[in-house]
């Protein structure tokens, strides 16, 4: 097998950023001294003065934006997931969720897959917290393809986006000719009749991997890739649910609140069913490689499968 | 507009401030009073504003910041013809448009929501900021609470307004010296504000809030300075024009009961009636 091709989706979201600014002119993207890292300094580069950079204060970043917006400009404010939907909560609820403005978040960094900088800036709430706000949509893309589409959809949409990227370079596993990002849409990946595998992010990959090794055992998984988490795709969940009757959601993120949560209420509401969460089970994460961690955290495809398989025997 | 009308003007919006707090039972007559005369100033005479067509892309905008004073800015916008003055009775009950704290998507003429302190700043300087990367000519104004300023956000708006020399942007700080739990420099003291916005590169202005002269050779001295945001501190009475409201922290968020209403108004009255004198 030739060796797949791996991006971290931060730098897709930089990548994007920058054709979008080609074509308009409306388009301004913010960051807090961290445009390095979230990738915003490609655009810096391209678009000097689009770059607005606003000193290591997410807070007021965040009503800058909103200011932008209110104005005509479509704002993409950039920072890690812990200080844009962690710090600037209250910012994103009352100066953006409120009115309703129309400003992205570009949260990178999300996830323990931060690595080494340890617990503090592994943002493992942030799903959690910005489904809690009224109107807000939350896009969590798997890989490149899906990520720069993803961007350039939540430019086209009118209203606040949250979307959430990764450190860790992750496997490009969308084909960019035949892929069409549709917003709220779940992607089937894979079909399968004994177990339903409803990922999201850098698990999606993981999950497939973990299907195939499952396949070997005579178990086979469906998998189904939520990029789009709030408004979340009721529709393909409560059909992958009825048809396998055995749920398990992977996301690396806390199992409280996030993707799971979101299944466990479609479900337990309009199609109990069986479910296991897999995710951050209401830890923090700590210091290591991303390999590591998402290893320890049974969060890789090994992680996933030796789950799935317990869950279903 | 002249200091006469500015002055009867002002009073028609103590008015509908009171009647409509009165009517909610609820809200913050103290802090809306003590701004009263800028509100008035702002959207009579200062800011290029069209109440016929209040989304105009053009006009200037204007952010409560200190968002619980509400029924200051929904008097002035009633007054200005934004909608009707007996509209203000609705304030904060089921179904109105004039929500206890500013709503853009309800109320005409509201450029932005707001209501949690510290925010609003932030988002004036956003459309600032906005104006100059698109070379529009619209000024933009923020009203700031002197107990708000406790909030770090402020700091990190005034830091990066400064910073980026925005100065189609007046901060104005309507220092009543009062906040809910009793004197500022009792709470957490903020004083001197005029040099913190000195040291954030603001240029700062010392005016008396209540003196239409000198409000107004503020806005004129902030249009015409280049190169940074200019800070307006306002020394104003709390209550101001409610005899028994001036300067008492008690009234910071609390509706007058029917009783009080009547002096209320009386007070209000009566400075009307010595204005027609003039």
């Amino acid at each position: 097998m030739s060796e797949v091709e791996k991006i971290a989706t931060r730098a897709s979201y930089g990548n994007a950023l920058v054709e979008l600014g080609n074509e308009h002119e409306d388009l301004v993207v913010l960051t807090a001294d961290l445009a390095a890292a979230t990738m915003t300094g490609v655009f810096a580069k391209a678009h000097p003065d689009k770059h607005i950079n606003c000193g290591i204060a997410e807070s007021n970043m965040t009503g800058i934006a909103a200011g932008l917006a209110a104005t005509g400009k479509v704002p993409f404010a950039s920072s890690f997931a812990m200080f844009s939907a962690g710090r600037a909560f209250e910012q994103v609820r009352n100066s953006i969720g409120y009115p309703h403005l129309n400003v992205k978040i570009g949260a990178t960094h999300a996830g323990v897959s931060v690595g080494e900088d340890g617990a503090s800036h592994q943002c493992n709430e942030d799903i959690a917290l910005m489904r809690t706000i009224p109107g807000m949509v939350i896009i969590n893309p798997a890989d490149d393809v899906e990520a720069r589409a993803a961007v350039k959809a939540a430019y086209e949409y009118v209203g606040p986006v949250y979307m959430r990227f990764g450190r860790a370079a992750v496997p490009v596993f969308n084909d960019e000719k035949t892929y069409k990002f549709e917003m709220g849409k779940g992607i089937t990946l894979r079909e399968g009749g004994d177990v339903s595998i409803i990922a999201t992010g850098i698990t999606v990959p993981a999950s497939l991997e973990a299907a195939k090794m499952l396949a070997e055992d005579g178990i086979e998984a469906e998998v189904i890739n939520i990029h789009t988490i709030k408004p979340l795709d009721e529709e393909l969940i409560l059909k992958t649910a009825a048809k396998t009757k055995k749920v398990v959601t992977a996301e690396e993120h806390s199992v409280i609140g996030g993707l799971g949560s979101a299944v466990c209420e479609v479900l337990s509401e309009k199609c109990p069913t069986k479910v296991f969460r897999i995710g951050m089970h209401d830890v923090f994460g700590e210091s290591g490689s991303a390999a590591q961690l998402l290893h320890k955290y049974l969060l890789d495809a090994e992680g996933i499968y030796d789950q799935v398989k317990k869950f279903v025997k | 507009m002249n200091n006469l009308d500015l002055a009867k003007t002002a009073n028609e919006v103590r008015k509908g401030i009171v009647t409509a707090v009165h009517s909610a039972k609820a809200g913050h007559p103290g802090g809306s009073l003590s701004c009263a005369d800028l509100m008035t100033f702002l959207y009579f005479e200062e800011m290029n504003i069209d109440p016929k067509d209040p989304k105009k892309a053009d006009r200037d905008r204007f952010v409560l910041s200190k968002g619980h004073c509400a029924p200051a800015l929904y008097s002035a916008l009633a007054q200005r013809g934004y909608f009707p003055v007996e509209e203000l009775t609705t304030l904060r009950k089921l179904g109105s448009h004039l929500q206890g704290h500013p709503c853009m998507q309800h109320t005409p003429g509201v450029d932005m929501s707001s209501g949690s302190l510290g925010q609003g700043i932030s988002v004036a300087v956003g459309m600032a900021l906005s104006a100059k990367l698109s070379n529009d000519s619209y000024r933009v104004y923020t009203l700031l609470g002197d107990g708000e300023i406790a909030e770090g956000q402020v700091w990190e708006a005034a830091m990066f307004a400064g910073h980026k020399k925005l100065d189609n942007l007046v901060v104005v700080v309507d220092n009543n010296g009062l906040q809910i739990d009793g004197k500022i420099e009792d709470v957490c003291n903020p004083y001197p504000i005029d040099k913190k916005f000195e040291a954030f590169n603001f240029h700062v202005i010392n005016i008396d809030a209540h003196d239409f002269d000198q409000i107004r050779d503020a806005f004129k001295e902030a249009r015409n300075t280049k190169g940074m945001p200019t800070a307006i501190i306002m020394k104003s009475v709390k209550g101001k024009g409610v005899s028994f409201m001036e300067g008492q922290a008690g009234w910071h968020g609390k509706a007058p009961n029917d009783e009080q209403y009547e002096v209320a108004m009386a007070d209000l009255e009566k400075v009307g009636e010595a204005l027609c004198q003039k």
